[in-house]
């Protein structure tokens, strides 16, 4: 199985992709991002609009250091943060490939252009390494692929994952950050994808360990409507767009103005939705506890 | 549409009603005009095969969202008898947009559920036109689960355009609600049998469409999005729904081909709402026949072969060092 270093072919641009409050909706692509200042080197900060300096703020977990904005987080950065390092983590699954199944007009070209601007093969990095020393299974959804949308082969991989889990009794770690949720260009058989991974959720549940679902900005549509709802443990980041459906669709469909901070994951947490919101600084500290209270 | 009457089938509905017309003249005046009555209906005929034989994905999608077409409680009352609705979630009120309760089908003790859209504004408001809100899914999941417990079978007809979009929904957590049915109903020990009788809305219907059997009418749909959606997000323009509804393959039989559904019930000619009962009578004959299929499983085999079939959901391919070779996750048995 290829090591995790061979997914290194490009450096991967999340910290220039501009958060978008996205709402759920399907993926659209993303315009080039005009180059005000040396492209990678400066970042505006869409909660304070300040400048920052890319590798302070890589430094800070991409969080901005004054007003606490959580950028998004790409897999592989993702996966440094939380695992004891790189080295421990072994990619699993990286030969499946996505298909154009309904012949959706534009897929493939698209897929392609994702690949290559991101460097990864899907929107989910899956596979096991160390955390706080003891192996875990972990999948991380990356936004900035189809907006971390799940199709069949991102269904495919995160039901491996906990099937392999299961078979090694570890626990699981999930980073939902999927607000494309269920992909449109697989049509009806991204749909099914919910029912095969929430399957595999519930039956990973014999091994009697613990999977946790960390929800990130944005999780929503299919996505949150399936393995993201379904941990033992639900932990969100700050400020992060959370539900089901998007926040426009809702608008159109009330006819009123949204309340603020609605469908946030402050709002979730109010409405018992989530076990707890931790800051990006302390998610490793309390995954750690987490799976140490499991070991106890 | 007026009148329940769609522009690409008026030629046979003033045709239809011409014919009326006539009998209706026979019978007062006693007039005999029956060659002329031959000739019209061979013209009704042949028009009828001719626009509902090569029906397009978008007049299937009109069709499923005939204003006449059978619901949940009206097929309920034409293929079951003494049927007991219940109510509530338990938890915070009666969502009235999910219908469902005890019936007999075909002799057979059976847990009856579904989304209920209105007849009229009155009822559609009272229904929130058929949109449920979490505890409309969690009443459902109540009624699933007090089936597994007195080992009756289920039956969940499907019509919904999705699961309720609104504040209100979302605090109460719709994507959890839906999440939880879908785990929830994976593992029941009684047979499932699914029936998208009308539109199948995305997570809003996958929410009470996980069966060991999942049935399609002829001219409903099935999809992660609507067509209307689906045009707003690639061509920014509702408008173009009908290209929406052909590219994301949304029809009984694209379904069948992709191995999602597992059987296709055939409709009356021109849709379900132009024979009501004949449409009911169909569905269920493919209820029982499934039900009775399933009926002598245990528990296990069941739950087992549920997800068996589930596994093997999705589309796609394995790289090898040479090429890629695809592994269609087998769409059939």
């Amino acid at each position: 199985m290829p090591v995790f270093k061979d997914l290194f072919r490009s450096k991967s641009r999340y910290a220039t992709v501009k958060p978008s409050q996205g709402d759920g909706d399907q993926p659209r692509p993303q315009p080039a991002r005009p180059k005000e200042v040396p492209d990678g080197l400066w970042v505006k900060c869409p909660g304070c609009q300040n400048i920052l300096y890319q590798r302070e703020l890589a430094r800070n977990l991409q969080v901005c250091a004054r007003c606490g904005h959580h950028f998004h987080v790409g897999a592989v950065e993702r996966l440094s943060q939380l695992l004891d390092s790189l080295d421990t983590f072994e990619e699993w699954d990286t030969d499946l490939r996505t298909v154009n199944p309904l012949g959706f007009p534009g897929y493939e070209e698209k897929l392609a252009r994702m690949q290559a601007q991101t460097g990864l093969s899907e929107a989910v990095v899956t596979g096991e390494g160390k955390l706080d020393k003891y192996p875990v299974a972990v999948g991380v959804l990356d936004f900035s692929f189809f907006s971390g949308s799940m199709g069949s082969v991102v269904g495919e991989k995160l039901t491996r994952l906990f099937e392999r889990a299961l078979e090694r009794r570890i626990p699981v770690v999930v980073v939902s950050g999927g607000g494309g949720g269920a992909r449109m260009q697989e049509g009806i058989l991204s749909l099914m994808q919910m029912a095969k991974t929430s399957q595999a959720v519930e039956r990973f549940g014999a091994s009697r360990q613990p999977y946790i679902s960390v929800l990130t900005n944005p999780t929503m549509g299919g996505v949150y409507a399936s393995f993201a709802s379904l941990g033992d443990y639900i932990l969100a980041e700050p400020g992060a767009l959370i539900g089901f459906a998007g926040p426009r669709i809702v608008e159109r469909t009330i006819r009123q103005s949204l309340p603020s901070g609605f469908q946030t994951s402050e709002f979730a947490l109010k409405n018992g939705m989530v076990d707890m919101i931790v800051e990006r600084k302390d998610l490793r500290p309390t995954l750690a506890r987490i799976l140490r209270l499991h070991r106890a | 549409m007026v009148n329940g009457v769609f522009e690409w089938e008026r030629p046979l509905i003033e045709l239809e009603n011409r014919i009326k017309e006539l009998q209706a003249f026979t019978k007062e005046k006693g007039i005999d005009f029956s060659e002329e009555l031959a000739t019209l209906e061979r013209k009704a005929d042949r028009l009828r095969a001719e626009i509902f034989s090569n029906l397009t994905p978008w007049q299937r999608v009109q069709l499923a969202r005939h204003p006449r077409r059978p619901t949940t409680l009206d097929y309920i009352n034409m293929i079951c008898t003494d049927f007991v609705e219940l109510s509530g979630d338990r938890c915070v009120r009666d969502d009235e947009a999910m219908v469902g309760g005890l019936a007999l089908l075909d002799g057979m003790p059976v847990t009856i559920i579904g989304p209920q859209k209105g007849r009229d504004t009155k009822e559609n408001i009272r229904r929130n036109f058929g949109l449920p809100h979490p505890e409309g899914y969690r009443k459902a999941l109540r009624l699933m689960q007090q089936a597994e417990k007195f080992g009756r079978p289920i039956v969940s007809l499907i019509d919904v355009v999705g699961a309720y979009p609104g504040i209100e929904a979302e605090q109460r957590g719709q994507g959890v609600a839906i999440a939880e049915n879908i785990r929830r109903m994976s593992f029941l020990r009684v047979p499932i049998v699914c029936v998208i009788t009308g539109e199948g809305g995305s997570g809003g219907a996958l929410a009470i469409g996980v069966g060991d059997r999942v049935l399609m009418m002829e001219n409903a749909w099935y999809s992660v999005i609507s067509p209307e959606m689906c045009a707003e997000i690639l061509w920014k323009d509702t408008g173009r729904a009908p290209d929406a509804a052909a590219v994301l393959k949304i029809g009984a039989q694209d379904l069948l081909e992709l191995g999602v559904i597992d059987e296709v019930i055939p409709e009356p000619l021109g849709g379900a709402h132009r024979d009501r009962e004949q449409a009911a009578q169909r569905l269920k004959e493919a209820v029982v026949r499934h039900l009775r299929e399933l009926l002598p499983l245990s528990g296990d085999e069941l739950i087992h072969r549920r997800l068996e079939k589930y596994r093997r959901m999705g589309r796609l391919a394995q790289e090898t060092e040479e090429r890629l070779q695809a592994v269609s996750e087998s769409p059939r048995d």
